[in-house]
């Protein structure tokens, strides 16, 4: 009970000390009355003396701006003052105050613009509150943020190096086949992906291309995307076989404690005085495309093991003379299970777009484009398509 | 009659004064790319690091609309993007008012701006400080969601809010650009309004350019501070009202 009584005591005390003036004169926040135009006609003891200066040096004398320093001012009349006069209030507005000792004094400033029944702007109740260390922290938050943005945009540069290495620096070529690659990350680019694919030459008449998906993403994958494309580069040069270059590759995926694993589409391009043929061997990837002129395109090849993750996979090769007008089009699952909604783009799509197009340029061009499109500009996967074809003439 | 915002607000600023000429033209307001109610993804660094972008923005609608004898009216900064703007297609424009222009905010052997470089700078903190309250969840509310009207209370607290990035390259822009160069290529009668009591641009720099101008008066306003569009819109409208019916202007 006695609690009781000495707290209603303390209220009844504070009543007869907190009289209305005492309650303005030592608020623990400044207070001042400006005319609209910002001529200071009142202001109580506690910002007199956070500002250091006397009533009279202040009242009918200075404006609010004057006591800011020259940024402040500008942002006073290019945001706080419109606000004001547009919505009648203004909220947390951060200045500095400059006191007369040339100091300053971080604030924050609420105020309220009082019209008259007429609509006439009458006068600016301004509420001022000390903000120095809240300004401090709030200094070293902004740093902080500054920093992280940094490292997000150095972050994206080297996503991006990272993902260039991945695929050919150049549009692969080979003389006399037509011949059209496309790489597209998934996302707005900022990780990197695990599609790759590669063309290269293995002597006079002979070429590679491949195309690849390595299971997951970021820089894990990455390493794992760089070491096949290159391992098959250097497997190619000792085995004639295509299935015995996936073989050596699967091995090199099991020595390497890794739980990636990665599908392949390969290719070994052959030409002689008749023309092309081509060798395709295929590890756990979606099958090629072939289109023969005039007739819809079909799935060519035989479906392998997955690289990298059996100890004796199964890889088959299958042949065919590419005569001219024929294209083949090898792709990942970026494109066949790119989705809108619940909906995959799909095998059908896909057919269309070969059935369709031209060649392989115009293949390649329209199915990226049609792929991103059907997932309104942001693939959720990595995308890689990589035609060959023999020209007409 | 084309009304274009300056630095920190958006097209309601125009709101106590456009109304006025709608009987006798067609009114056209917008808001530059960052502010109100623009599209974010318009925003191009490059093209928005010179005042010319902005200019070149304000052709754009200008062109899109096909509008001819332009009356451009301009507060501050994009009083000058309005002289930009007129130097490179003159046909299109055929009066500007300049409310409370400056061409140069710093100060420069005799050309006084009102403004150190160093003013500038704390300046440019002082934009950060204020847009810590600045949310990314904001963002849309503020650019895109015009048809939610649960967001009314929000879009009314917006008014001066930009995308601190752009509002801080805008700053950049506007108040380190020097544009003196353009007012004499202004081909159009310009009518400069000065207010008496302008921090952002003082008295000397409206006369500055008047003078610099071909075919420019000056008006001097009663009223204080940058913005008499806001604070004193009778006086603002009674003051252009026989300039952009072509009428001549008592020089002040």
């Amino acid at each position: 009970m006695s609690n009781e009584r000495a707290a209603r005591q303390a209220f009844l005390d504070a009543l007869v000390h907190d009289d209305p003036v005492q309650l303005y004169e030592r608020a623990p926040c400044g207070f001042l009355s400006t005319t609209p135009d910002g001529l200071i006609v009142k202001c109580n003891a506690t910002f007199r003396t956070w500002i250091g200066r006397d009533t009279a040096d202040i009242v009918g004398k200075l404006s609010f701006v004057d006591l800011l320093t020259a940024g402040g001012r500008i942002y006073h009349e290019t945001h706080f003052a419109p606000t004001l006069r547009m919505q009648g209030s203004a909220r947390e507005i951060a200045l500095d105050l400059v006191t007369a000792d040339g100091g300053r004094l971080p604030v924050l400033v609420n105020a309220t613009l009082d019209r008259d029944e007429s609509g006439q702007a009458r006068v600016v109740r301004i509420a001022v509150f000390d903000a120095t260390e809240r300004r401090q922290y709030e200094r070293e938050l902004l740093r902080a943020k500054e920093a992280a943005e940094a490292a997000e945009v150095r972050a994206q540069k080297l996503a991006r190096t990272l993902q260039k290495t991945l695929i050919p620096p150049t549009p692969p070529q080979i003389p006399t086949l037509d011949l059209a690659a496309a790489y597209r990350p998934a996302g707005n680019g900022d990780e990197v992906g695990g599609d790759f694919y590669d063309v290269f030459p293995v002597g006079e008449q002979d070429w590679v291309a491949v195309i690849g998906d390595v299971s997951g993403k970021g820089v894990d994958a990455a390493v794992i995307t760089s070491l096949a494309r290159h391992t098959l580069r250097a497997l190619a040069a000792r085995h004639d076989a295509a299935s015995a270059m996936l073989e050596g590759l699967n091995q090199v995926l099991l020595h390497e404690q890794t739980d990636r694993f990665c599908t392949i589409s390969l290719l070994r391009l052959h030409k002689d005085a008749d023309g092309w043929s081509a060798v395709l061997t295929t590890g756990g990837h979606p099958l090629p495309l072939l289109r023969h002129p005039g007739v819809e395109p079909v799935a060519f090849g035989a479906e392998g093991s997955l690289v990298g993750v059996l100890d004796r996979p199964t890889f088959g090769e299958t042949t065919v003379r590419l005569a001219p007008g024929d294209v083949l089009v090898l792709y990942t699952d970026g494109i066949t299970e790119g989705r809108c909604d619940r909906e995959f783009y799909g095998e059908d799509r896909l057919r269309a777009v070969v059935s369709r197009e031209a060649g392989p340029a115009a293949i390649v061009q329209r199915l990226v484009e049609d792929v991103v499109a059907f997932q309104h500009g942001v693939p959720r996967d990595d995308i890689a398509v990589l035609a060959v074809g023999v020209p007409l003439s | 009659m084309v009304f274009a915002h300056g630095f920190g607000c958006d097209q309601n600023m125009w709101r106590f004064v456009a109304p006025a000429f709608a009987d006798h033209f067609r009114i056209v307001l917008f808001d530059f790319v960052g502010a109100g109610r623009s599209d974010p993804a318009a925003y191009d660094p490059v093209r928005h690091g010179t005042l010319d972008g902005y200019a070149e923005d304000l052709l754009t609608v200008i062109r899109h609309l096909d509008l001819r004898d332009v009356v451009l009216v301009g507060h501050s900064v994009a009083a000058m993007i309005g002289a930009l703007a007129e130097v490179a297609e003159p046909d299109r424009f055929d009066r500007l008012v300049m409310v409370g222009p400056s061409p140069r905010y710093i100060d420069e052997g005799s050309y006084v701006g009102g403004f150190s470089e160093p003013d500038i700078l704390e300046m440019l903190e002082s934009l950060e400080s204020n847009y810590l309250g600045w949310s990314a969840a904001m963002a849309p509310a503020i650019m895109n969601a015009p048809e939610r009207p649960s967001l009314g209370a929000e879009l009314t607290e917006s008014f001066c809010r930009m995308d601190p990035a752009v509002a801080r390259q805008f700053a950049r822009v506007t108040f380190l650009t020097d544009t003196r160069a353009v007012l004499g290529r202004v081909t159009c009668p310009t009518l400069v309004l000065q207010c008496s009591n302008d921090l952002i641009a003082p008295v000397t720099v409206g006369r500055y350019v008047t003078d610099a101008l071909p075919h420019g008066t000056m008006t001097m306003l009663e009223a204080t501070g940058h913005c008499p569009h806001l604070s004193a819109p009778e006086e603002t409208i009674a003051a252009m009202a026989g300039f952009v019916r072509g009428e001549p202007v008592p020089v002040t």
